[in-house]
């Protein structure tokens, strides 16, 4: 089994880029791209799942992926 | 964590502009401040750096139903971050913004007298007279002050309920201004793209 690791995925589709998400994020792992939806930075994000928490549209999901 | 900037602050200024509208609706006219700030930055730098940074409602929402809880947590429904519901709302409230800006021009005219009323939600007329002392100038200068504390103060309740209901900042998923930004973004991305 290959080891995994949790990390946010926003659904950029239905974002509203309100940037809540990048004001929480303690490692500036996600930002909001040219106004349009926000982008997670795969590298930085540890998968702490505060800006799922945060987002007021509920478009940010944990999802394991491989390491 | 992220450290604290002067704008974090903004909310401040948010909830003095509601407050001072109690005193003299006059100061309404200042919330022209929260239409064109966003507009500007969305059409100057291509960002929502507006409802990113320095939207003072937007943080006043996340102080009261995060900070201090006044906030179920709830996911929001599916049909309210719609596109459908999204650009409906905003075309509503151009609607009612313009209903709005044809009244005044009616007292500007003089085809019809002030009415010193606020009114919430589009339909509850509430009295606000003790809030007005007077103009220099036409009555309409009033009558647009009191039309536009009608649509902060509307919008302020809207987002209060949706922030009691759902997550705090609710309201940033169906604000017009949010909506029309993002679509100022994405039309200049499509520009540039080409």
């Amino acid at each position: 089994m290959s080891p995994t690791k949790r990390r946010a995925v926003v659904d950029q589709a239905v974002c509203v880029a309100c940037g809540c998400c990048v004001k929480v994020c303690p490692l500036s792992a996600i930002r909001v791209e040219r106004g349009l939806y926000a982008a997670v930075d795969p590298a930085r994000c540890v998968g702490c799942g505060k800006c799922a928490k945060e987002c007021p549209a509920s478009v940010i999901r944990m999802e394991e992926v491989a390491r | 964590m992220n450290q604290k900037h002067w704008y974090d602050y903004l909310w401040i200024v948010s909830a003095a502009y509601l407050i001072l509208g109690f005193f003299n609706i006059l100061f309404a006219w200042l919330g022209l401040l929260c239409f064109f700030i966003p507009l500007i930055l969305s059409v100057a730098t291509g960002q929502k750096s507006y409802c990113n940074r320095y939207c003072g409602r937007g943080q006043l929402f996340s102080l009261l139903g995060g900070r201090f809880g006044l906030s179920r947590r709830q996911d929001i429904p599916g049909w309210m971050k719609s596109k459908a519901f999204r650009y409906g709302f905003l075309v509503f409230f151009f609607l009612m913004f313009f209903s709005m800006l044809w009244n005044t021009y009616l007292v500007f005219t003089g085809m019809k007298s002030l009415s010193q009323a606020v009114t919430l939600l589009w339909t509850f007329r509430l009295p606000w007279h003790w809030a007005y002392h007077g103009t220099l100038f036409s009555p309409g200068v009033a009558q647009f002050a009191f039309g536009f504390y009608s649509v902060m103060l509307t919008s302020t309740v809207l987002g209060l309920v949706t922030m009691v209901l759902f997550k705090p900042r609710s309201w940033c998923v169906y604000c017009p201004m949010g909506t029309m930004t993002q679509l100022i973004c994405k039309a200049k991305n499509a520009c540039t793209s080409k």
